[in-house]
């Protein structure tokens, strides 16, 4: 895949801002404490898109100084992780659980209908930059499948319902998790 | 040895080996991808699935993985057992889902490990019927081709590149039907050794790009067996060829040589043997033009040239030691040169001395890696000797194994054996004059002038032993880093020393000599291992000869009829006003080679050589070891091996009786005869009437296309397959094969069900052990010829380095890509060579302006904090032809000229 192959799509990436010092401090402390420099390496990237929402190519590569590794070692693991972002993200993303209970349950129904109520397909952000729409792997929550991720909240037995509501909830800025 | 049953029969197996190893040693099929007899096991693939019982009366059993099962005494396996077949059928159905299929556009159709492991598990009809997933792929530069759809993710790039070969550019990406395996972002893969991903890739995700350019079937490819030309480490390849053209160059596995991996120079540097550069056809000078004669024209010429008083020879370092000889003995011992100027020369001969007196062990690349501790110096043996790099890289695993031992972990159990062994590294230590490739596992680097870095080593001498003589004035700092080396070294069951010619010191040589020496004297096994310029540079060194410098003077002295040049391109030697000098003062110059350099404009004669793709001959590496070369290509029109010119050379002036060799055999015979040292020189290879039970090998595979079609578009009629001089290998597919042939023949990889490189393991006695049939090359000077006594230590200690004012001393830099002269002309090398530039410490100009032989070079600057105030460093040959030793040059910036 690598992101950076991949043409953009979605938020437009733009310049990305400076890598701010307070950060590149925190980093350091953290690696100072590291047995291995690059034991780091997840919660620095974690705390950078923590700050910007994303990891774009010149803070990852400032991350892989940091942490004493080659842009292609860190970005193996940027890459492997469902919750770090290599590409710019809407104000809320919608991940939706595509493993096999949440098949079952009727995560079919329920994909359809984000995507008829946000006009974009997995794997996109609406125009307005509110929403990315995601698919995800096994949130462990399978006796409530199907079940989902909005940003930080889990939700389960996810219906068409519930996907209205949180959409509606989006729109207005506030999401709260419910499971 | 320990005794397991594979379906109900007993098989002896090593101790500690797993069942994989075991099952194939026994001579078994069971399909397998991640594991690699290299790089060890992972157990990723899950396809080397068999079923193990408990015991006699336990008719369930349970399905391992073989790869991660360990072989035990009395242990029964079924590889044939029903669920155990399913099961590896469904792995590899499974794997093969986003497969495309498309073999008949794969370079590596035919020569597949995926193909023949899925037509053994006996998956032949696809049921999946989805989309499939697709990659989009990357340039990763002149080498190396992508194609990321065909990958079955077994990690085997990633575990070649990153762990063994400790590059750090190749990942893999996301995860499960995602996985990516390339850059973080387009472009040429750093590591030297990035072309060894197309072997150990098991399908097409990684191939050869160049051979991809005019690419041709395995099967329909002509091989022979090699040696790389390209440094002195003479790592065994196999040459193909097919219609008359040079198409690529693998790895011939040799146990105690390169094993399973070459560097990226030996791999693309064969480049040199098709490209416009090659001689082609026979010159002779009329009215300052060349003009095309017939080869017996100018043998004649020749003949009249020499009555016009002495012939001196001047041979080479990288041709055969049969053309070498040839010269030699057509000009006489007293009127052969080396090819060599001073200070090469000098060092290149005391490194065949130092081989010879020296009380420690001289190892070959396999022993390297057993070592548990090194100490490189002044020698960036990876761009000098990239092979013997990447086994000073695998040298510092040794403390990983002794603690996986110690934790009762198999050494195969690769993965645990890395992630334990993390903190656990065997001792390398480097001394240079600026940073190397190697610095990344190495736990001292130390940089310095070259007198300096002499003087840290025969410290390390004299704190290992006393009788090594002291040094005087060392730093308090100097004296703290030659502590800790010597203790390192001490504290090591099997230490190495490594240095060689590149900073055209011998005090660095002799220092490194005498900390080997010392080693000895308190009583460790201590190796040492020297790198020379070229291929066979320790060939040259052990025959002797003059210097350039000598037949300079003789020139100035008008003691030079004819000047013959054989395989020397003088203009690297020797600056161009000496060169100009030295052609201006002999009568005639005669010039015979297989590529074009500034010389040939000069000659009188040329006359076009056989490189070694087209030609046979013999070779010494760095450790003495003469290996053979046989042709692949017929040598086109009048092109011949140069010790056949050399020998009509001698017919021509009736010195016939001693030169009357038909064949190679007869100069290896001539050679082994006259000098002592080449005795065993026949035993490097079998002689050309070399027979299996069954005839010749054949070098052509047995169903090789076109042989008649393949000139249909000139005639139709048949032509006869021309001989193959010099080769015990026959030129066609008649002929016959055998796993047990010896190793110095192999013209190919093939058994039963395995196509792929990976068929090797049915040549092996063992695993990684030795060819079937032998014949790793033959030890020229295995044990020192004198006892070795503390007299033996040199003396010859160096002042302290001191800066000068307004100059700088200008170090030759060696590059894996550019610096060496013959894979230089493969335009592949060229494309990825960088460009030269001048690296200096601090925040100079960009630009500076130096004097050298009396030319002003303005040259870029790259700057390098790693280098001490006071150096520089600059490639050799790449612009400054003849610059490869160190000089002091003033130094004017681009500033100060304006």
């Amino acid at each position: 895949m690598s992101i950076v192959e991949t043409p953009a799509s979605g938020v437009p990436a733009g310049t990305p801002p400076e890598f701010p010092q307070d950060l590149r401090d925190k980093i350091a402390d953290m690696v100072a404490h590291e047995h291995h420099a690059r034991g780091a390496a997840i919660e620095a990237m974690r705390l950078t898109q923590k700050r910007f929402g994303w990891l774009c190519d010149a803070h990852m590569r400032e991350i892989a100084k940091l942490c004493s590794m080659s842009m292609a070692d860190l970005d193996g693991i940027a890459t492997f992780f469902n919750l770090l972002f290599r590409k710019p993200v809407g104000e809320n993303v919608v991940m939706l659980c595509d493993s096999v209970s949440c098949w079952l349950m009727g995560e079919e129904k329920v994909r359809a209908r984000f995507c008829e109520k946000l006009g974009i397909k997995r794997g996109q952000t609406t125009p307005d930059g509110k929403v990315t729409f995601l698919p995800i792997v096994c949130l462990g929550h399978c006796d409530h499948a199907p079940a989902m991720l909005v940003n930080e909240e889990l939700y389960g037995n996810v219906d068409t319902e519930t996907v209205d509501r949180v959409i509606d909830q989006m729109k207005n800025g506030s999401v709260r998790g419910e499971s | 040895m320990a005794t397991i049953h594979i379906d109900g029969e007993p098989h002896e197996t090593r101790d500690g080996e797993n069942l994989l190893q075991a099952v194939l040693e026994a001579g078994v099929d069971l399909p397998y991808f991640c594991w690699h007899p290299e790089l060890g096991s992972v157990g990723a693939c899950r396809q080397c699935a068999v079923k193990q019982f408990n015991g006699p009366d336990d008719k369930r059993g349970r399905i391992v993985m073989a790869c991660m099962t360990p072989a035990t005494e009395g242990a029964i396996i079924s590889v044939s057992d029903p669920e155990a077949k399913e099961f590896r059928g469904e792995v590899v159905e499974w794997l093969m889902t986003n497969h495309p299929h498309d073999c008949p556009v794969c370079e590596e159709g035919g020569e597949c490990h995926l193909q023949d492991m899925t037509v053994m598990t006996g998956h032949r009809a696809r049921r999946y019927r989805f989309e499939k997933r697709t990659h989009r792929n990357q340039d990763l530069g002149p080498f190396v081709k992508h194609e990321m759809n065909r990958c079955i993710s077994c990690y085997r790039c990633v575990r070649f590149y990153r762990d063994y070969a400790g590059g750090q550019d190749l990942a893999a990406f996301a995860s499960h039907n995602n996985m990516y395996f390339g850059r973080a972002e387009s472009g040429t893969l750093e590591s030297p050794f990035a072309g060894n991903l197309i072997e150990v890739c098991p399908t097409g995700v990684f191939t050869d790009k160049q051979f991809s350019k005019t690419y041709s079937r395995k099967w329909d490819m002509r091989g022979a067996p090699s040696v790389c030309a390209h440094c002195s480490v003479g790592c065994n390849t196999i040459v193909n060829e097919r219609a008359g053209t040079v198409r690529r160059t693998i790895n011939r596995y040799n146990d105690e040589v390169n094993r399973y991996f070459l560097c990226d120079r030996g791999r693309y540097g064969h480049g040199y043997a098709n490209a416009d550069t090659r001689i082609r056809v026979v010159g002779q000078l009329i009215d300052g033009v060349h003009h095309q004669v017939p080869s017996q024209a100018a043998i004649s010429h020749f003949a009249t040239f020499a009555e016009d008083g002495p012939v001196i020879g001047i041979g080479s370092a990288r041709a055969s030691l049969e053309t070498n000889y040839a010269l030699r003995s057509l000009v006489g011992a007293a009127q052969f040169s080396t090819g060599l100027a001073e200070p090469a020369h000098g060092l290149t001969l005391l490194a065949a001395d130092i081989l010879r007196t020296t009380p420690a062990h001289t190892p070959s690349l396999h022993d390297v890696e057993q070592c548990d501790a090194v100490f490189m110096l002044g020698e960036d043996a990876l761009s000098t000797a990239p092979r013997l790099g990447l086994s000073m890289r695998q040298a510092t695993r040794h403390a990983s194994f002794l603690n996986a031992d110690r934790n009762r972990i198999p050494r195969w159990m690769d993965a645990s054996v890395r992630m334990m062994g993390q903190d656990f590294i065997s001792p390398l230590m480097i001394a240079t004059p600026a940073a190397t490739g190697l610095d990344d596992c190495a736990v001292l680097t130390q940089h310095a002038a070259p007198d300096d870095l002499a003087r840290l080593g025969f410290a390390v001498a004299h704190l290992i032993d006393e009788a090594a003589p002291a040094v005087p004035g060392l730093t308090e700092a100097e004296s703290t880093v030659a502590g800790r080396i010597a203790e390192a070294l001490l504290a090591a069951d099997k230490p190495l020393v490594v240095s060689g010619t590149q900073l055209g010191s011998a005090a660095l040589m002799q220092a490194a000599a005498s900390i080997a020496a010392a080693l000895m004297v308190r009583g460790k096994p201590a190796a040492l291992s020297l790198v020379l310029p070229d291929a066979n540079s320790m060939g040259v060194a052990l025959m002797g000869g003059l210097s350039l410098d000598a037949v300079c003077d003789m020139a100035r002295d008008g003691k030079v009829g004819t000047l013959i040049v054989a395989e020397a391109d003088l203009t690297r030697q020797l600056a161009p006003e000496r060169v100009e000098a030295l052609l201006g003062q002999v009568r005639h110059f005669v010039l015979i080679d297989h590529s074009e350099s500034p010389l040939i404009e000069r000659a009188e004669l040329v006359l076009p050589a056989a490189p070694i793709t087209h030609s046979g001959g013999t070779m010494v590496n760095m450790e003495g070891r003469a290996q053979r070369f046989l042709p692949v290509a017929f040598p086109e029109g009048p092109v011949e091996v140069s010790w056949r010119w050399l020998r009509d050379f001698a017919e021509s002036i009736g010195q016939d009786d001693r030169m009357a060799w038909q064949t190679l055999d007869d100069v290896v015979a001539a050679i082994a005869r006259e000098l002592t040292v080449f005795a065993r020189i026949g035993e490097a290879a079998p002689s050309e009437q070399y027979m299996l039970e069954s005839g010749h090998i054949r070098s052509q595979t047995a169903r090789v296309s076109g042989r008649t079609a393949i000139r249909s578009h000139i005639s139709v009629r048949d032509q006869p397959v021309p001989p193959m001089p010099d080769s015990p290998l026959s030129p066609t597919m008649e002929g016959t094969y055998s796993t047990s042939m010896p190793g110095a023949l192999v013209p190919y990889y093939h058994a039963p069900g395995w196509n792929s490189e990976q068929s090797l393991n049915r040549f092996q006695q063992e695993i990684g052990g030795p060819m079937r049939g032998g014949y790793p090359g033959v030890r020229l000077v295995d044990a020192a010829e004198a006892v070795w006594s503390s007299a033996h230590y040199s003396t010859d200690l160096p002042e302290t380095f001191a800066p000068r004012d307004g100059s700088i001393l200008l170090l030759p830099e060696s590059r894996i890509f550019g610096s060496e002269e013959l894979s230089a002309l493969a335009p592949a090398i060229a494309e990825r060579a960088e460009p030269a530039v001048v690296r200096m410490a601090g925040d100079g100009p960009s630009e500076v302006t130096l004097t050298l032989d009396g030319i002003r070079h303005r040259l870029p600057v790259l700057r390098d904090d790693s280098l001490p105030p006071g150096l520089a460093f600059y490639p050799a040959h790449m612009t400054l032809r003849a610059f490869a030793a160190p000089v002091w040059v003033s130094l004017e910036t681009a500033e100060a000229l304006a």
